[in-house]
């Protein structure tokens, strides 16, 4: 996550004090986030020797300096917002290895595995919702950071019921012939490569 | 204390090389209050568990309690009044009646209970305000959206005071805003003193439950522990 454009963000509303802008940063991240000041000012130090932001009184330097975007950081601010994040090589992911290597391994029983993992998961996610069905805390920030958990954990728990699928239908000689002519797609090269 | 209770429940379908063990040796008591869900592959026997607890079928072998009683003790009547009276279904395609608006889909049960009409009819209005569809009350079926009917089949099926509420894939069509509302539901009727066992393949419902527990190849392989301090989670977010 990026500080840096998260406070150019804040600072694209008006100007702001260095305490005004990490209290701001943390409600908007429903307080999951905890910033410290020290971060915020380092932070603003290094957007203020880019020329994005400029500091509103030189002669002030204590916590009620105030800081305002410049256009050039409204200019990178848009960029930032509008550039996605690279999503195009697969992550090397802790928990898609250890599967693929159990498959490998003799008196393994990868549904067990499968279900230690799912188990695990699962317990997490009973954990997340229960602090979104407790609707006090429930601003809007805080419930969409615990959504976007959510449909992490989830989406792995699927990708462990496929392999239990898949072994199962392996196992009872199922299999829907490959096309062998076709080359792997770029991704597939891809996976384990060095980050 | 617990008000519904499986001892070594298994079912068996067809013979010979058509068998199929649906359930094998499962044992699992839900408490008053309390919300359990049930995961498993397809064909791992959700649906089976649901349906011999909610004594829309018999078991091959093993026992059922509701609210203390065994299930092998009552008569066919027996069960039919135990089934109006106490147990709350909700299956994943509503099973609203069309003809009869979202109030008398509710009221329904009660009256074929013998309460009478108008004390049905209020009972009804007011689960169904209960769940925040006080103004869909005179609507059809037809006229509500797939998350609105699922609402009122929740409502029906808590309406009158019922203890154990059974719910098979209740958000399965639903987009994901009202699967949660679903959920909130279901729960809000379990803090209410309910039994509830929601069935799912879907972690996003589960995670609603006290207890999740898994089934494979109709057996009950794992479940979750309780979960505690939710708090400690906070501190786990990865700073930056
Ligand atoms: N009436 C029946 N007659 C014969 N076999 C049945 C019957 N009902 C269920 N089965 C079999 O029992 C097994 C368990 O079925 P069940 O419907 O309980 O699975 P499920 O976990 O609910 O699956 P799904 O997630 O697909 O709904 C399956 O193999 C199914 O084919
Ligand atoms: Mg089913």
């Amino acid at each position: 996550m990026s500080v840096r454009h998260a406070l150019l963000a804040l600072l694209s509303e008006g100007p702001k004090y260095g305490l005004q802008l990490r209290q701001e940063f943390e409600a908007r991240t429903g307080e999951v986030w905890p910033l410290n000041v020290g971060q915020v000012y380092t932070t603003l130090q290094r957007l203020e020797r880019d020329g994005l932001v400029e500091s509103e009184d030189a002669a002030d330097e204590g916590p009620q300096k105030g800081f305002h975007i410049t256009e050039h950081g409204e200019v990178e601010l848009t960029k930032w917002l509008r550039t996605p994040p690279d999503f195009s090589s697969p992550p090397r992911d802790e928990l898609v290895i250890k599967v693929l290597v159990a498959f490998e391994l003799p008196g393994v029983d990868v549904h067990d595995l499968v279900q230690v993992h799912r188990r695990y998961l699962v317990e997490l996610m009973q954990q997340w919702t229960r602090l979104k069905e407790d609707e006090s805390r429930f601003d809007l920030h805080f419930a969409l950071v615990v959504d976007a958990e959510l449909f992490r954990l989830d989406s792995l728990i699927r990708w462990l019921d496929t392999v239990d699928g898949r072994l199962k239908r392996a196992a009872a000689g199922v299999s829907v012939p490959a096309p062998q002519s076709f080359p792997l797609p770029k991704a597939r090269r891809k996976v384990g490569a060095p980050e | 204390m617990s008000y519904l209770e499986l001892r070594d429940i298994s079912k068996v379908y067809g013979e010979g090389a058509a068998e199929v063990r649906a359930l094998q040796r499962v044992d699992l008591s839900v408490d008053a209050g309390s919300l359990v869900a049930v995961m498993g592959a397809s064909g791992s026997g959700k649906s089976t568990l649901l349906t011999i607890a909610g004594s829309l079928e018999d078991p091959t072998s093993g026992e059922v309690y509701v609210g203390g009683r065994a299930l092998s003790s009552l008569s066919r009547n027996g069960k039919a009044q135990l089934r109006r009276q106490s147990i709350g279904y909700v299956f994943q395609d509503y099973n609203l009646l069309a003809g009869l608006s979202a109030v008398e889909n509710v009221s329904l049960p009660l009256e074929l209970d013998g309460v009478a009409a108008r004390k049905a009819q209020s009972a009804a209005m007011e689960s169904l305000d209960d769940f925040g569809l006080k103004e869909r009350a005179s609507h059809y079926p037809d006229q509500l959206s797939g998350g609105e009917r699922q609402r009122v089949a929740i409502a029906r099926a808590v309406v009158g005071g019922r203890q154990l509420l059974l719910a098979d894939e209740p958000s399965g069509a639903l987009d994901s805003t009202n699967a949660e509302a679903v959920m909130r539901l279901i729960l809000v009727a379990c803090h209410r003193g309910m039994a509830a066992v929601v069935v799912t393949h879907d972690a996003q419902l589960a995670s609603w439950a006290d207890r999740v527990i898994f089934l494979r190849d109709g057996r009950i392989v794992d479940q979750t522990l309780p979960v505690d301090s939710p708090e400690a989670m906070l501190t786990k977010l990865p700073n930056q």
